[in-house]
């Protein structure tokens, strides 16, 4: 095992492609910058120099990665600018098990019954049919939030000004946290159905 | 910077490649014989080790200390080979930890084995350069664990060779398909070797070589196609020759000389299948000699289980990089065993596109370690390959729930902060338990080992424990910790679960000196005795099948020469052996061809001459 040197000072994701904290990212651009931070501090590049230093591009390369594979992703950047502006370190959801948003709570205890239904007895053509029924809403209803958390809910913080940031961080967490929960239930669901691989953890790309 | 080579140290065969300053192209390296395959077979012989083909030729006379496929048993524990021992004619050790074999009146463990090949690959380039060879890259399976790449660079270091990078297999062989630009764009490399199996999915732009994901099967390849065909192959001889089994008391599953050579037909077969449509094999085994026909559609229905055991993880690689198998430009194709027709059929229906595999599959990925060589030593410097780790990394916490740190096919280098605090007052010890996998509890996963952290007593929940986890470049775990409130770093030891330690690979280094490779003259003169052996078997056997077909005189003439052969392989006169050698092979050059109109004339059906040939 090896240890490295001193802390690096760490800047946050944005201010490592050199962007503004905005949601509204080019792709390409995007790719393109990380790129170029790639090459310039990945350990390839770097095999001639001291042990110190070589494990200061060690970090530095590994920041630039997490930082890319952060921003990429239009879910994961909103998310991950929530917690930088509340100075959080875990996600959304990530502890604990996450809770039914109350616009779901009536449909959510429906499926929770259907869930018992499957869990207690065996899974008949019904039971399957009404858990695919309910999962193929929540997909949709999956879909919408990412659609609205990538689309206008980003363009509304690139758009705010610094007073009404509160108000889209607030919402911003309502609807990261109702995301969370329709990924439970929708795994969950899946499980009922026999259908995840050998119970493999799910991870997706964010 | 000094030079570097590129190894690819494979299941069945290994290479070493370098780039070429004058071209800027990799180039294999081959043996004094030009042979640029080394077989990764290692025998265990009173006169020392021997490595490659000559101990290749042996495996099925002296098959208990003579170890292949090792790669299979790199990082793991005996629970995890149990069921593969049963089929493997050396001995592996019961007991906790890596696993041990028992070979040549020794125990050894597989980066041992594997040490043994890396040197003669180290030999066999510094041959070629006239100078000391220290530093190389060595390619590893994408979907090794960090035990089984902690294993390699193990070997390395026994080897006396600084393993500056391990390398992913199938990225390696993107690389060298990069550098020759046949690949642009979303490529997928699928690669069946010998015993592993791995699919990655890269974006190929601008010189960097970005892998999206990868998945794989550490325990799936050729090795496999071989056995469930040398099993089959068992049962029918077990019905065939009822009588003479029964006869003799012979049970061949237990025989392991016997089963050394079924398996070697089977090897054989299947690769002749890959070219034909129907071969034929012929096993002498003591008191009748096994011969049928096999067909290509036979062997597809044996292997057809295991083929379709590639298309889960390339599916599941494709839907991590997020992507549909239509949005793949290129499939390219690496690992002796895409030759198989059935596995090109199928990675073909999978991806909707005819794969290609201009570059030879065996080499491609010692090409492209020799390109990753090239670009550490600073002789390239407009590619960068970006990796991922191909596990997920996460610790044991309460109820043996996994907290993953760090999710699969996460970009490497990469790391990952967790913060620990204590729940005892004066707790001085702090225990982590790091395991790899998808699954959900810690003991479905794959334990890596355990970190103990050592700080000064506090009350509980005083101390602030910032343990750093980072996957390095190599796709190997480094953990650091640090208590903040002291700001001390907090010593940390640890125990790998299937690892060698510091002391151990001391030892084995030392060890490497003593049993030493056997001198060039004994593995010369070991070389002629396996030649005189295979000259030896090949007429014993044409006289018993033909003798009377030619003259008595001549039958005599070849009885002398074997004579003369098996005297002088048991004295130590190498040039003796070579000339019995080449006097019994001109002896029975009449009788081959005599044996070979027979066949063609006879019971054999309508082969091809070259393969009877290779089959008496």
């Amino acid at each position: 095992m090896v240890f490295w040197g001193r802390r690096t000072l760490r800047k946050d994701f944005f201010e490592v492609f050199g962007l503004p904290r905005k949601l509204g990212i080019d792709a390409a651009e995007l790719q393109r910058r990380f790129y170029a931070l790639a090459r310039e501090h990945h350990p390839d590049f770097h095999q001639a120099a001291p042990a110190d230093e070589r494990a200061r591009v060690e970090e530095t390369s590994a920041l630039v990665n997490a930082a890319y594979r952060t921003l990429r992703d239009p879910i994961a950047r909103a998310d991950y600018l929530v917690r930088l502006e509340e100075g959080r370190e875990t996600r959304e959801g990530d502890t604990d098990r996450p809770k039914a948003p109350p616009a779901l709570l009536q449909e959510m205890f429906e499926i929770q019954e259907a869930l018992a239904e499957a869990k207690a007895g065996t899974l008949d053509d019904a039971t399957r049919a009404t858990l695919d029924e309910h999962r193929e809403r929540l997909r949709a209803r999956l879909g919408d939030e990412e659609t609205r958390l990538a689309g206008s809910l980003s363009a509304r913080w690139d758009a705010a000004a610094p007073a009404e940031r509160p108000a889209v961080l607030a919402a911003f967490k309502d609807a990261l946290a109702t995301r969370a929960y329709l990924r439970t239930v929708i795994d969950d669901l899946a499980d009922a159905l026999g259908e995840r691989e050998d119970a493999s953890v799910s991870h997706r790309r964010h | 910077m000094s030079r570097i080579v590129g190894i690819d140290l494979g299941t069945t065969n290994s290479l070493v490649a370098y780039v070429d300053e004058a071209t800027g192209l990799p180039r294999i390296i081959p043996d004094a014989q030009g042979r640029p395959l080394l077989p990764s077979v290692v025998a265990f012989t009173p006169d020392g080790i021997v490595v490659g083909e000559a101990a290749r030729r042996q495996l099925a006379r002296r098959p208990a200390d003579t170890v292949y496929s090792v790669k299979r048993l790199m990082g793991r524990g005996f629970d995890d080979v149990r069921d593969e021992a049963r089929y493997l004619p050396f001995c592996i050790l019961p007991g906790e930890g890596l696993v041990k074999l028992a070979v040549g009146g020794r125990e050894v463990t597989p980066p041992e084995v594997s040490a043994a090949v890396l040197k003669a690959l180290k030999e066999r380039a510094e041959r070629h350069f006239g100078e000391a060879v220290e530093k190389a890259v060595v390619t590893v399976p994408a979907y090794f664990n960090d035990a089984q790449r902690q294993a390699t660079k193990d070997a390395g270091r026994i080897a006396g060779l600084d393993v500056v990078r391990i390398v992913n297999e199938p990225t390696a062989a993107s690389l060298a398909y990069g550098l020759h630009r046949l690949s642009q764009g979303v490529i997928a490399v699928y690669d069946l070797g010998g015993g592993t199996f791995d699919v990655s999915i890269l974006r190929v732009k601008d010189g960097v070589f970005e892998v999206l994901a990868t998945n794989g099967d550490t325990h799936l390849g050729g090795d496999d196609f071989d056995r469930v065909l040398a099993l089959w192959l068992l049962e029918d001889i077990a019905v065939r020759h009822h009588a003479e089994l029964e006869r003799d008391c012979v049970d061949l599953a237990r025989d392991a000389e016997a089963m050394q050579e079924l398996r070697l037909a089977a090897e054989a077969a299947k690769v002749r299948l890959s070219g034909e449509e129907r071969t034929t094999l012929t096993i002498p085994f003591a008191g009748f000699t096994y011969r049928r026909d096999i067909t290509r559609a036979e062997l597809e229905r044996l292997i057809e289980p295991l083929v379709a055991r590639t298309l889960g993880p390339a599916r599941r690689a494709l839907a991590d990089a997020g992507l549909q198998a239509t949005d793949i430009d290129q499939v390219v194709l690496v690992g002796g065993s895409t030759r198989v027709p059935l596995v090109r059929r199928r990675v073909q229906e999978l991806f909707g596109k005819a794969p290609h595999s201009q570059l030879n599959p065996d080499e491609v990925v010692a090409l492209g370690a020799a390109v990753q060589a090239h670009i550490l030593a600073g002789g390239i410097t407009d590619m960068l390959l970006l990796d991922v780790t191909p596990l997920s990394l996460g610790i044991e916490s309460l109820g043996g729930i996994v907290n993953v740190l760090i999710p699969r096919n996460t970009t490497i280098p990469t790391s990952a902060r967790e913060m620990f605090t204590t729940s005892v007052d004066g707790q001085t010890l702090v225990d982590l338990h790091v395991v790899q996998g998808e699954r959900e509890l810690a003991k479905d996963c794959r334990s890596l080992g355990r970190f103990e952290l050592r700080i000064d007593p506090m009350p509980a929940g005083m101390p602030k424990i910032e343990v750093t986890f980072l996957i390095d470049a190599n796709g190997i775990l480094q953990v650091q910790a640090r208590e903040q409130r002291s700001g001390k770093a907090a010593s940390i030891e640890v125990t790998p679960t299937y690892g060698l330690s510091e002391t151990e690979v001391e030892r084995m280094i030392e060890d490497s000196f003593t049993y030493a490779e056997a001198d060039v003259e004994t593995r010369m003169l070991i070389e002629a005795r396996n030649e005189a052996d295979t000259v030896l078997t090949h007429a014993t056997r044409a006289l018993r099948q033909g003798g009377e077909l030619v003259s008595a005189e001549e039958r005599a003439g070849i009885e002398t020469a074997v004579a003369a052969l098996s005297a002088a392989r048991e004295a130590d006169d190498r040039d003796r052996i070579h000339d019995a050698t080449t006097a019994v092979n001109r002896a029975t050059e009449h009788l081959a061809e005599v044996l070979m109109d027979a066949a063609l004339k006879g019971a054999l059906g309508s082969k091809r001459a070259s393969e009877i040939l290779r089959d008496t």
